[in-house]
């Protein structure tokens, strides 16, 4: 690539300055594009190894209503995974690379996604915590700088704030049941509280890539600043719950005007990135299975769809 | 797709905004509702409840089983187009199955599992995961376990255009119910036959491997697809008194439309014999094949766990 006019970075600064979107088209710095490609990408595979975890209490979910709801709610996922394979598409990557870099472990997903669903409350808790926790991250990415990537977020943000209501609310459908269910759901919101805490990223203070992003108008709060927000909406709904949240720290400061609460263990957070989480080798031979199956599929496709279109050029000729 | 609750994107800078507040958009609702709510549901004079109940479970369980077969290929499909579109066909049948189980009860509720008294238990659901296996009643095809792409493209061809054929008479059905349901489900079905009748075509005349598949899965199932034809007591019943279709009447029909498939897909239909009964009976009088066992015992086993489970 040869070295841009000054008059193009400005042009791209000022739009990124009046928060103003870019396009595909527009001229953009090469390290901008390498960021969001990582981050849409990484989003993307998010939805698609999200289908996973709650997949896993589609045949088993206990009313006809809760499985049309989860089987529906996973198919939005694919849903989103396509907006997002698309929105990075836009910025010269094929959704068959990005799967690749997935398979082969060169992208990352969200490390939640590495943990296990162990009961049905999970589906609940996932919608309510998980949900919850990502649309605290994706609504300022509606106002995102790249136009392809905000908006797909403002789509996917009505949708997982939908999911987020179900999950919500079969949790609270449970607590009006048995004993039984209520232990269910108590012990899923123990599992889950801190993983969602993590899904915010590390403190500030050792978020390499948070200053630069910023500045370019990708990322426009902080993680410490988003995970602050996700705990002061948590509490009040733990409580209509009936739920106690697992964090002895956890109280109101009135000086701040916020909750004080404990920090999830960031060990365990850099392990699971790593690949140490219970699910990681999992979830990813999982979707490396899929696509291999596939592969004659995809073939097969493009073999007909390349002799149809021979076929038509030659009843035109 | 469910509908979707929409806002303006600023309006989500609280995640949490009407989470507690009573709001009609949920879809699916909020609470069970009754899903025959509205709809008359008496039976005709002249037809025999039992018989109604029973027929509209054989409907209900193809639809129920097929569809759980359809989800667990739920993030395993070639491509994300193809899940989605699994996922769909799956949540229609579910759909009609849900309609069908309710009317069943509806109809005859002695057919209803019972369960300890003031289990808030709906009717569609004990139907769903309190019936033993020989209570059930769906066809053979609808339970088989899956196998590769090729499989359920033809499992699925065979099955909605069969079902679509039935589908088509059950509009006129004397019974408000099945006929509302035939009405909607006839949409749904023709969706059916048209992603599975195109994919069938393109996999036939696609690779070598994508035809080599696709003959072996049809050649499996072919054995499956005379007891579709095959018109049960119960059916006969249902269709003399005009409240249901028998089989056997929209066969000619159903087969026309599978040679149209196969011949734009060069594909020779199957010489395989029937699947033959157990004791004399098939799916539709509960015998089923080795696996429905396990695949009731996945689905079934977390709402037995909680008999009186609030869900």
């Amino acid at each position: 690539m040869t070295a841009p006019s000054p008059e193009l970075e400005q042009q791209f600064d000022a739009t990124v300055a009046r928060k103003d979107r870019i396009e595909p088209r527009d001229w953009m710095p090469e390290a901008y594009r390498k960021t969001l490609v990582r981050q849409i990408a990484q989003h993307a595979h998010s939805e698609i190894i999200g289908m996973q975890p709650e997949g896993n209490w589609i045949g088993r979910a206990p009313s006809l209503r809760r499985k049309a709801i989860l089987l529906a709610k996973v198919q939005d996922e694919a849903g989103h995974g396509l907006y997002l394979y698309s929105a990075c598409e836009t910025l010269g990557v094929t959704r068959d690379e990005l799967t690749r870099m997935l398979i082969e472990g060169r992208q990352k997903y969200s490390s939640i996604f590495n943990y296990p669903t162990l009961s049905y409350a999970d589906v609940g808790t996932i919608g309510w915590l998980v949900d919850g926790a990502a649309i605290c991250n994706q609504v300022p990415l509606c106002r995102t700088s790249f136009g392809p990537y905000g908006r797909a977020m403002i789509r996917i943000c009505k949708e997982e704030s939908f999911h987020q209501r179900q999950g919500f609310e079969l949790l609270m459908t449970m607590m009006r049941g048995t004993d039984e269910q209520r232990a269910m759901v108590q012990e899923s919101v123990d599992r889950f509280w801190w993983p969602a805490l993590m899904m915010f990223g590390p403190p500030d203070a050792d978020s390499p890539n948070t200053e630069q992003s910023m500045a370019w108008g990708i990322k426009t709060h902080t993680n410490d600043a988003l995970r602050q927000k996700f705990v002061d909406m948590s509490v009040p709904q733990a409580t209509a719950l009936g739920v106690t949240l697992p964090d002895p720290e956890l109280r109101w400061n009135e000086e701040r005007g916020h909750h004080d609460f404990g920090q999830p263990d960031w060990a365990e957070f850099m392990r699971v990135v790593k690949g140490g989480g219970p699910c990681n080798a999992q979830r990813v031979a999982h979707r490396k299975r899929a696509w291999e199956d596939g592969a004659w599929v995809r073939e097969a496709a493009l073999a007909f769809a390349e002799r149809e279109a021979a076929a038509q050029q030659e009843v035109s000729a | 797709m469910p509908e979707i609750h929409t806002h303006t994107p600023d309006a989500h800078d609280s995640a949490y905004d009407g989470l507690l507040v009573d709001d009609a958009h949920w879809a699916f609702g909020t609470d069970f509702e009754d899903p025959l709510a509205g709809v008359d549901t008496s039976v005709p004079d002249d037809v025999d409840a039992g018989a109604l109940a029973t027929y509209c479970l054989m409907l209900g369980d193809d639809a129920l089983v097929l569809s759980q077969r359809l989800a667990e290929w739920c993030s395993n499909a070639p491509d994300l187009e193809e899940d989605i579109a699994l996922a769909n066909i799956a949540l229609d049948l579910l759909g009609q199955a849900r309609l069908l189980l309710a009317r069943a009860a509806a109809a005859d509720p002695s057919l209803v599992p019972a369960l300890p008294d003031g289990s808030p238990v709906p009717d569609e659901d004990r139907l769903a995961f309190f019936r033993d296996e020989a209570q059930f009643r769906n066809v053979r095809l609808a339970e088989v376990p899956n196998g590769d792409f090729a499989e359920v493209i033809a499992r699925v061809l065979l099955f909605s255009t069969w079902r679509l054929a039935l589908f088509e008479q059950l509009r006129h059905s004397r019974d408000a119910v099945l006929a509302a349901v035939a009405a909607k489900g006839v949409k749904e079905l023709a969706y059916h036959r048209d992603f599975s009748g195109r994919w069938f075509v393109t996999l036939a005349r696609g690779t070598e491997e994508s035809r080599r598949r696709l003959l072996t899965a049809l050649d499996d199932l072919w054995p499956l697809w005379p007891e579709l034809l095959a018109t049960h007591p119960v059916e006969q019943q249902v269709a003399s008194a005009r409240v249901g279709v028998a089989p056997s009447t929209v066969a000619a029909q159903a087969e026309v439309i599978l040679e149209q498939v196969f011949a734009a897909g060069d594909v020779t239909r199957p010489e395989r014999p029937a699947m033959g009964g157990v004791a004399g009976g098939t799916g539709r009088d509960g015998r089923h094949t080795e696996t429905m066992g396990r695949l009731l015992a996945e689905m079934q086993v977390v709402a037995r766990a909680h008999p009186e489970g609030l869900w």
